[in-house]
């Protein structure tokens, strides 16, 4: 009896191990344990062998009709008037459309609008497209415009109101104009209805509910809504009343980049985003995380697409404060301000070797800054006039010894550790740059939301702090203009830079609607900042897609992944 | 009957305590860490659609009055509408609940159909090559970082062999009212491996738990005395020695079932799984206070019942422990 001679085994003489075989056992066990993983990690440069066979499951054809995008950030809601993040807003650039849009370098382009102009330096003339349907079939009218701009500035707790706060007064004088008075001359009224989404008049009083659950998802734009699967993932599918759509069928019938259907997955987690794509759940990602990177370069099977982003990193300063809380001497004690001095901050500037944090700290995914936008963004001053800052580590000791400082003195810089691509290390890679020429700095920081809390509360003395602007002057209005919270100036100036001249200058770029004259000023007012040091531009970051090859991506420096922007390549 | 009556009102009784404590201390902790405001206005706010956003959230209250309001609120079972979302943070949770109990359920099952046949046989062969290999194996179902194995896992199933999809829920359907994607062969597909991950370190628990109760058991004087007698061995184990060996796995089973659906947060996010888990982390990283408090809320139930249902099972078990009228309790776990 088998059974019975198992049952007669050591357990009823010993319970106990022997511990040496046991542990030689489990060596050999974790040894080949290891081995099995380290190939499986080499998986990565290996070509995709999943990926075709997938494809080869699911035939071709159904491979090409889906899209399925890998989004970086979880979308919160679907609701157009609710939450500016742009996951959310990169939704509802596929689901909607705006009266402007805006081309792969932020500049303004026709939208629902077919034109705009200033009728007088306080209104604004929108002409509408004609025959312009929406997925329920009913047509773009003036009157649907008015209802959305309506809502945005309505909806409880919806973060578009203040695109809305300068219209004092909107009308319809026909049903494909629209006028939009303000109370002074605004000249960037076109750039700030790029953030109103359109949807029909009969949906005003729609809830957040109602646009989450579908009922309300209401567009013009080249897609139709299906299903929002919180957390998970949005579905889409071809629109075929859109005019692209059109355009597209009288181009070529079987044009091959026309999917009919798009999944947007939320894949927040940087190595599953990776595996996704390698595992090819996905045709796209965005925001390759940098140590994949280089992988990826060498991957056969996939293609990279990168563009240099609107999202400019920077030092804000304490400018307005005698003592700066996180400032002392050498040795501890209290010191006036040394930031007050432009000498100290074009020290700062000096010492820092941008191009090593681009190529280093970065992975090469940033390049250096000069300005507070990035070079392509409306209002950057030319080259000739404005250049990254060259790192110069004898001047930046000379300037300091100069402005009296010849010990340097202790700063305590402040940022956050989850908001930015590497943000942290690029902090300890700029205090360590400072601390070489005399700034003693120590490096504080902090998850995002309590980061900001206190940024805004001006408890810092240097601070980090990263950006996305349409232009120059809109980014410096709210940066460096000086603070006046009654109309909505300098609302992130914390550190309190005031300098009339530069916020005249703002004001009339602001006020000009002339396009070239005012971006001439924008110009003059971001160069008249930089040239102050009134805040330490760092980087732009460089935004990276990949994707499968055969894709072709048409990259956007706003950073969406707009399957408009995507085609295939013809093999 | 009468004793289990008080035992389940004690056990209500006393999480209705740990709620108040616990909504009260999140409510302090949130206001400590920063002000939502700071987070969920625009950047360029003026001072009036600050003050109108706090109006609409009802932010502007002093914090002991925004306190009372919740509790006035909570007790009508409403427990406030997401700032992030603008959704009632209570659907928000529910919507997700059904994704992470799916998880977690499967996690448990496979670690309970693996973990006690691998532990028994260990038990009953410690000093076999079969038995030490599962020991071995059950070592690193311990040590090995859960994030670091869903990441090989995926390596290995998803990207190397192409048998898997690395991540994402399976298509869903409704049954009974539920949003399962249970019922299709590609939802059991995207199950697996997510699973799978979290099931692992409960595995080498139960492994472990198993094969040490057996071992003990195998010593103890019912055995010989049944062995003697002559009874089958497949009886002896299947029903003398499991039956002893269950009380203490159940414990263990039900606070890890409590403690995998609460926190099944590093799964979630590694298999881009849409559970609750990520609707937290989320949620607090935009100081998104009623979904902070309403998930704790339902967590705190959660474990209450887990841990209700543990004590019933007991009593179901082991004729011993069933309460008299007379000693009507017997509330540790």
């Amino acid at each position: 009896m088998k059974t019975h001679r198992d049952l007669n085994q050591p357990w009823l003489k010993s319970g106990a191990l022997l511990l040496p075989r046991f542990h030689c056992l489990s060596a050999c066990l974790f040894s080949c344990l290891f081995c099995c993983l380290f190939a499986c990690l080499h998986a990565f440069s290996l070509p995709v062998l999943a990926q075709d066979a997938r494809d080869a499951r699911e035939g071709r054809d159904d491979a090409r009709s889906t899209l399925r995008i890998g989004m970086a950030a979880d979308i919160t809601s679907v609701d157009p008037h609710l939450s500016n993040i742009s996951p959310n807003n990169q939704i509802g650039w596929h689901v909607f459309e705006a009266l402007t849009h805006v081309d792969d370098n932020a500049r303004l382009v026709p939208g629902l609008a077919s034109s705009w102009r200033a009728v007088d330096p306080r209104t604004w003339e929108f002409k509408l497209r004609a025959n312009v349907k929406f997925h329920d079939g009913t047509t773009l009218v003036a009157k649907d415009v008015l209802a959305s701009i309506e809502r945005a500035r309505k909806l409880a707790n919806g973060q578009f109101a203040g695109f809305t706060r300068t219209i004092i007064a909107a009308e319809a004088p026909d049903a494909l104009t629209v006028r939009l008075r303000t109370a002074a001359p605004y000249a960037t009224l076109p750039h700030d209805l790029n953030s109103i989404f359109i949807i029909p008049a009969r949906l005003m009083n729609a809830s957040s509910e109602d646009f989450n659950a579908g009922r309300a998802m209401i567009g013009s734009g080249p897609w139709r809504f299906e299903r929002y699967a919180r957390g998970d993932r949005v579905e889409l599918s071809r629109f075929d009343g859109h005019r692209d759509a059109a355009r597209d069928a009288a181009r070529d019938a079987a044009r091959p980049s026309s999917w009919n259907k798009l999944v947007f997955r939320v894949l927040s987690n940087d190595p599953a985003r990776s595996a996704a794509l390698l595992a090819g759940d996905v045709d796209i990602i965005e925001q390759v995380p940098p140590a994949d990177l280089e992988k990826f370069n060498k991957n056969n099977n996939l293609t990279l697409s990168r563009k240099t982003s609107w999202r400019t990193i920077f030092l804000q300063l304490d400018h307005s404060r005698e003592r700066s809380p996180h400032i002392t001497d050498r040795k501890g004690g209290a010191i006036a301000n040394p930031l007050r001095d432009v000498r100290v901050r074009s020290a700062i500037s000096k010492a820092i070797n941008r191009a090593a944090i681009a190529a280093r700290v970065m992975e090469g995914a940033a390049v250096p800054a000069a300005a507070l936008v990035s070079p392509q963004i409306f209002g950057h001053p030319p080259a000739k006039d404005l250049s990254p800052e060259t790192f110069d580590a004898d001047g930046a000791r000379k300037l300091l010894a100069e402005a009296g400082y010849p010990e340097g003195f202790n700063l305590t810089l402040h940022a956050p550790n989850n908001r930015y691509v590497n943000d942290d290390q690029v902090a300890q890679a700029v205090a360590q740059m400072l601390t070489r020429i005399g700034i003693i700095t120590k490096v504080e920081v902090m998850p995002a939301n309590v980061y900001f809390t206190r940024a805004r509360n001006g408890e810092f003395s240097v601070a980090m702090l990263g950006w996305g602007s349409f232009s120059a002057d809109l980014a410096l209005r709210s940066l460096l203009m000086t603070p006046s919270a009654e109309k909505g100036l300098g609302t992130w100036n914390w550190g309190g830079y005031a300098n009339p001249r530069l916020d005249q200058l703002i004001e009339r770029s602001l006020s000009t609607t002339e396009e070239a004259k005012r971006e001439a000023l924008a110009r003059e007012a971001m160069l008249l900042a930089m040239r102050d040091h009134a805040a330490i531009a760092l980087h732009h970051q460089i935004s990276t897609w990949a994707m499968k090859s055969g894709l072709k991506l048409q990259p956007r420096t706003d950073e969406y992944t707009l399957a408009g922007s995507l085609s295939l390549q013809r093999p | 009957m009468l004793g289990m009556l008080v035992l389940i009102a004690r056990r209500l009784g006393q999480s209705a305590l740990v709620l108040l404590v616990m909504s009260l201390l999140v409510f302090v902790g949130v206001f400590a860490i920063g002000d939502p405001l700071a987070i969920l206005v625009s950047p360029d706010a003026t001072p009036e659609e600050i003050a109108r956003s706090a109006r609409e959230l009802g932010l502007q209250q002093p914090l002991w009055q925004q306190y009372l309001l919740f509790l006035q609120q909570a007790l009508q079972g409403n427990l406030g509408r997401s700032f992030a979302h603008g959704e009632p943070a209570m659907a928000l949770i529910l919507e997700r609940l059904p994704a992470t109990l799916e998880l977690a359920i499967s996690a448990t099952v496979i670690a309970i159909v693996l973990g006690i046949p691998l532990g028994l046989w260990a038990g009953l062969r410690p000093r076999s090559l079969s038995g030490q290999s599962i020991m071995a194996g059950s070592i690193l179902g311990f040590s090995l970082p859960t994030f670091w194995v869903g990441l090989m896992l995926i390596m290995l199933f998803s990207v190397w062999l192409g048998w898997l999809p690395a991540s994402g829920r399976g298509p869903v359907q409704s049954v009974l009212g539920l949003p399962l994607s249970l019922g299709s062969s590609e939802g059991w597909r995207h199950l697996l491996l997510p699973a799978l991950n979290l099931a692992l370190f409960k595995l080498a628990l139960i492994i472990r738990l198993v094969r040490a109760g057996c071992i003990e058991a195998l010593r103890q004087d019912y055995v010989r005395f049944a062995r003697a007698k002559g009874l089958h061995p497949r009886r002896i184990i299947g029903v003398h020695v499991l039956k002893n060996l269950l009380l203490p796995l159940i414990t263990v089973i039900g606070l890890e079932f409590g403690s995998v659906i609460a926190f099944s947060i590093v799964t979630e996010t590694i298999f881009a799984w849409p559970g609750m888990g990520k609707l937290l982390i989320d949620s607090i990283n935009v100081l998104d206070r009623p979904v902070i408090v309403a998930y704790l809320c339902i967590i705190v139930l959660l474990f209450t019942l887990i841990n209700l249902l543990v004590d019933l099972l007991y009593v179901l078990l082991d004729p011993r422990l069933r309460p008299s009228t007379a000693t009507p309790q017997r509330a540790g776990t």
